[in-house]
């Protein structure tokens, strides 16, 4: 590797100064990719299994569905969706987990007073309507707040590793390129400093020796 | 105040109706980028997108993947799971930790 750096005092106390604050970030950044990685690994974990969950559930629901809409005119299905029980709304909060930034989804809908009080999905009445339809409404109803933590944890987890890998590069720029090379340039400093000084001495006594044989 | 919103065929997103959330029945990728683009910008903060539909506008979902919001989460529609919620999983957790570890120890459990 070539070093380009000048062999004075001043560089040499300069870069000692950076080795150490980098030193210090290299540890620091470590610590956090650490703790990233270790909370991340909880987390994809949960993702996996409410994932694998919910598509089972889900494909349970579609299967009620499709027979309803089967079984029924799609004039009278769509009339019986087309007025839902409540809005469904929802907050998000920004959680702050090692500095990355995760959404923190909670329900609110509203009409959900309503829906409390009666206990009940339905927004149609049960004349018009198939078996199959109740059944797969009140599943759907079921894991729409997992889907809402799906939809939480997956995006959590995505950010997550965005930043993992962010500072895992940066991890490794620190280790393997900025702290080797400044401790190179370290070294060649102070070895031509040390050569300087030898190269130095021996003059003096090269000139000592000449004014002694001259007999001054 | 955010909203949940669904993007697929119309007969997968038709059983949210019942739920309260908002559905965008679309047919081909062309709609289905159109209503992203106007969910993303206007107070959506999760989408469900089902799998067949996020395939064919995988870019698109790929923009707003820095973003905190939306979260566009895929589903599967009617006809099953095509596996690509598990896929993105194991995507980020490569991402992340470099190999698969997560899943191949799943896998010699199994």
């Amino acid at each position: 590797m070539e070093i380009r750096v000048n062999p004075t005092r001043m560089e040499l106390s300069k870069l000692k100064k950076r080795i150490v604050v980098a030193r210090r970030g290299h540890k620091l950044l470590k610590d956090k990719q650490d703790e990233l990685v270790k909370k991340f690994i909880d987390m994809v974990k949960e993702n996996k299994r409410l994932r694998e969950e919910v598509e089972k559930e889900l494909s349970q629901a579609f299967g009620h569905f499709v027979m309803a809409r089967t079984l029924m005119s799609d004039q009278v299905l769509e009339e019986s969706l087309m007025y839902p029980v409540g809005k469904m709304d929802i907050k998000v909060a920004r959680r702050n987990v090692m500095s990355v930034r995760i959404p923190d989804i909670e329900t609110v809908s509203v009409g959900k007073e309503d829906r409390e009080k009666e206990k009940s999905p339905f927004a149609y009445g049960f004349a018009g309507t198939s078996g199959e339809l109740d059944d797969s409404i009140s599943i759907l109803s079921g894991i729409l707040p997992k889907l809402l933590k799906l939809a939480e944890l997956e995006k959590g987890c995505r950010l997550m590793a965005i930043e993992i890998e962010k500072t895992r590069r940066r991890v490794n720029a620190l280790e393997y390129v900025m702290i080797p090379s400044m401790s190179e340039k370290i070294k060649y400093i102070t070895m031509k400093l040390d050569e300087n000084e030898r190269g130095n001495v021996t003059r003096l006594m090269k000139v000592k020796d000449m004014m002694m044989e001259k007999g001054v | 105040m955010y909203r949940v919103g669904v993007i697929g065929d119309r007969d997968t997103v038709l059983a949210f109706k019942a739920l309260g959330v908002d559905i965008f029945p679309v047919i081909s990728p062309e709609e289905a980028k159109k209503a992203l683009r106007a969910m993303a910008r206007e107070k959506y903060a999760v989408i469900f997108v089902t799998e067949q539909v996020s395939v064919q506008i995988e870019d698109m979902i790929g923009e707003y993947e820095n973003e905190v919001l939306p979260a566009i989460i895929p589903i599967p529609n009617n006809q099953g799971s095509l596996g690509i919620g598990l896929k993105r999983i194991r995507e980020s957790v490569e991402r992340a930790i470099g190999v698969d570890i997560f899943f191949e120890r799943e896998g010699e459990e199994n």
